[in-house]
């Protein structure tokens, strides 16, 4: 059973902050970390991999800084990393993003490829879809729970708004997996000196045998028009009352505005 | 020339689920009314996809809700909800009658179609948006200029298509309002058969539990009371409120974390959005993530010891002070103005 698991290195957004002044993203100081549900996405990996045996590939896109995350995921009991870095790659959305995983899982080969549900910088919760259409295979989203596996399909739990649902799916397969699933495990000390002596593999555009106009920003029909933080609300006013103040105060705005009623 | 020759009107996939509407698509039909009426040059027309099976007797309501045209695909295979024939129809209704763009709730459903359909044709397709115009400066053409929140509500940014059609986005439940439907409403029922060649499907259900839903669905309510980390200590004093005032408490995700609230009544990025009324906002600090899933409430008032927070930028009232202490009082004025 070879299950590659897709991996994001994103920075920790509840750590970013804007600076009001220019009006953009304070980066420095900001915690790489790997996308949460990306970790679910390993850890379950790991569990089929002690319950039945399995070989694990990570494939990450990003950065050459990437490759240190990717290390610390050999302490944890994977088996390949494979970085894909190129500045070709630079400025992809999740379609070209797609058609560039797609390119290497179609190198390194899969029975099983799970990927986290979303990420938390870009929050889109297309990638996995969109790789398993280039793919041409099947996709289960949503995925809280990994219930059975065998060498022709698999059983999950999917989570939905107001149900779950079991589902059997043919392999090969995506599933897309939720950080709340499981625990991922700690790392020992052991496995954290010894994985810094193992290599991350690292494919380049010329590795991936993909055409120029699917990737980057070159394949990406959609297009940054402008940015911008969030404006302050003018409508504001903010009083400082005593709090028996306060209370009628907000009662007798209640009451004007028809909110209070019997 | 046009530079998509071809492509026309506001396409809104209207999501169903054993034949009863989900709202968001009407929803997105309401706010697709506003869009072409923005660019009355065009003469662009509101049409909905409606998939299922036995499905052809709900268009009229679509078209009660503001949809020109509906194109129904009904089939068999298309009675529940498959990635594999959904994508397959949809992808058909596309090629066949090139919409300019494509609008989707970013449902579980619409979130598992909508980037399957879009790496199929091609298109871009831009997820969560929170706000939709036209370009006022592409007089002919109907670009859409799709706003979104980035790395967790910090940052928005304006997503366009230039060089593809149709332009597709999904959008959250409740960030757009509903128009009330209008029964007198004429439209056009369009009926499209799917050419469905692989018929065996890869993925099954097996099995359906429901969830058992605890307590109210905030996304429903009128009158939202909701909790931070700095009412903690008080939060039957947040519930007491919200039942006087008829609605329902919410929370950041702060209380969740800290287990004080389950996650179903968790407003923000990583929770649901919400546009009550009224939302009056206990003890939170207002972080982006939090702001993101209620800033579109009629009304906010904030109450919060910092003067500093953020929640106040946000809000229409502001009041510093403690939560512990003006809770107890607010909860007496409401039931004394009850009377009055």
């Amino acid at each position: 059973m070879k299950i590659v698991v897709l991996v994001k290195q994103v920075p920790d957004s509840t750590e970013i902050r804007v600076d009001k002044e220019t009006g953009t993203l304070i980066r420095a100081g900001v915690p790489s970390i790997i996308n949460p549900d990306d970790l679910a996405g390993v850890e379950e990996a790991l569990k089929l991999k002690e319950s039945m045996g399995a070989h694990i590939t990570i494939i990450s896109m990003g950065p050459p800084q990437a490759a240190d995350m990717l290390k610390e995921l050999y302490a944890r009991g994977v088996d390949e990393c494979i970085l894909i870095t190129d500045r070709k790659f630079a400025g992809a959305d999740t379609c070209a993003t797609s058609s560039t995983l797609a390119a290497a899982l179609n190198k390194c080969g899969y029975d099983l490829i799970i990927a986290g549900r979303q990420a938390i910088d870009g929050d889109t919760a297309q990638v996995g879809p969109q790789t398993a259409e280039r793919l041409g295979i099947p996709q289960v989203t949503y995925v809280d729970e990994i219930r059975a596996l065998s060498d022709t399909a698999i059983t999950v739990k999917k989570a939905l708004e107001d149900s779950e649902e079991i589902i059997e799916a043919q392999l090969p397969v995506v599933l897309t997996t939720l950080s709340g699933m499981n625990t991922p495990r700690y790392m020992n000390c052991n496995d954290i000196v010894d994985c810094m002596n193992k290599e991350v593999t690292i494919w380049t555009f010329d590795d991936l045998g993909i055409d120029e106009s699917k990737v980057g920003l070159a394949g990406s029909p959609t297009k940054v028009h402008h940015t911008f933080t969030k404006d302050v609300s003018a409508a504001t006013e903010t009083f400082t009352l005593p709090a028996g103040e306060a209370a009628k105060l907000i009662a007798k705005t209640l009451k004007e505005k028809q909110l209070i009623t019997k | 020339m046009a530079k998509f020759e071809g492509y026309k009107d506001i396409y809104v996939f209207v999501e169903q689920k054993h034949g009863e509407i989900a709202n968001v698509g009407y929803e997105l039909i309401s706010e697709a009314r506003k869009l072409v009426a923005s660019i009355p040059h065009m003469n662009y027309q509101v049409v909905a996809v409606l998939l299922g099976s036995d499905i052809k007797g709900k268009a009229n309501e679509v078209i009660a809700h503001g949809a020109d045209r509906v194109i129904v695909v009904d089939h068999p295979l298309l009675k529940d909800y498959s990635t594999q024939f959904y994508s397959d129809a949809l992808t058909q209704v596309i090629n066949e009658f090139k919409p300019d763009s494509l609008l989707t709730g970013a449902t579980v459903l619409g979130r598992d179609l909508a980037p399957r359909v879009a790496a199929r044709i091609n298109a871009g397709l831009t997820a969560d948006a929170t706000k939709i115009e036209m370009d006022p400066e592409k007089k002919d053409e109907a670009l859409l200029l799709v706003t979104r929140p980035t790395f967790g509500g910090n940052l928005f940014g304006t997503i366009i298509c230039p060089d593809t059609r149709p332009q597709m986005a999904t959008i959250r439940p409740n960030v757009f309002a509903m128009d009330a439907p209008d029964a007198n409403r004429k439209g056009e029922v369009v009926e499209f058969t799917p050419n469905l060649s692989d018929t065996d499907p890869k993925v099954v259900v097996k099995e359906v539990i429901a969830k058992v839903v605890e307590g109210i669905d905030i996304t429903k309510c009128d009158i939202l009371v909701g909790a931070g980390r700095g009412a903690e200590a008080c939060l039957d004093m947040v519930q007491a409120v919200a039942e006087e005032l008829g609605g329902a408490m919410c929370c950041s995700r702060a209380v969740v974390d800290d287990g004080f609230a389950d996650k179903a009544i968790q407003v923000g990025q990583t929770g649901k959005t919400v546009r009550p009324s009224l939302y009056i906002a206990c003890g939170i600090s207002g972080a982006c993530q939090h702001v993101a899933g209620m800033d579109k409430s009629d009304m906010i008032i904030a109450i919060n010891r910092d003067p500093q927070a953020e929640i106040f930028s946000v809000s229409n009232m502001g009041f510093v002070g403690n939560v512990e202490e003006v809770l107890p009082l607010l909860k007496d004025e409401i039931i004394a103005a009850k009377k009055a």
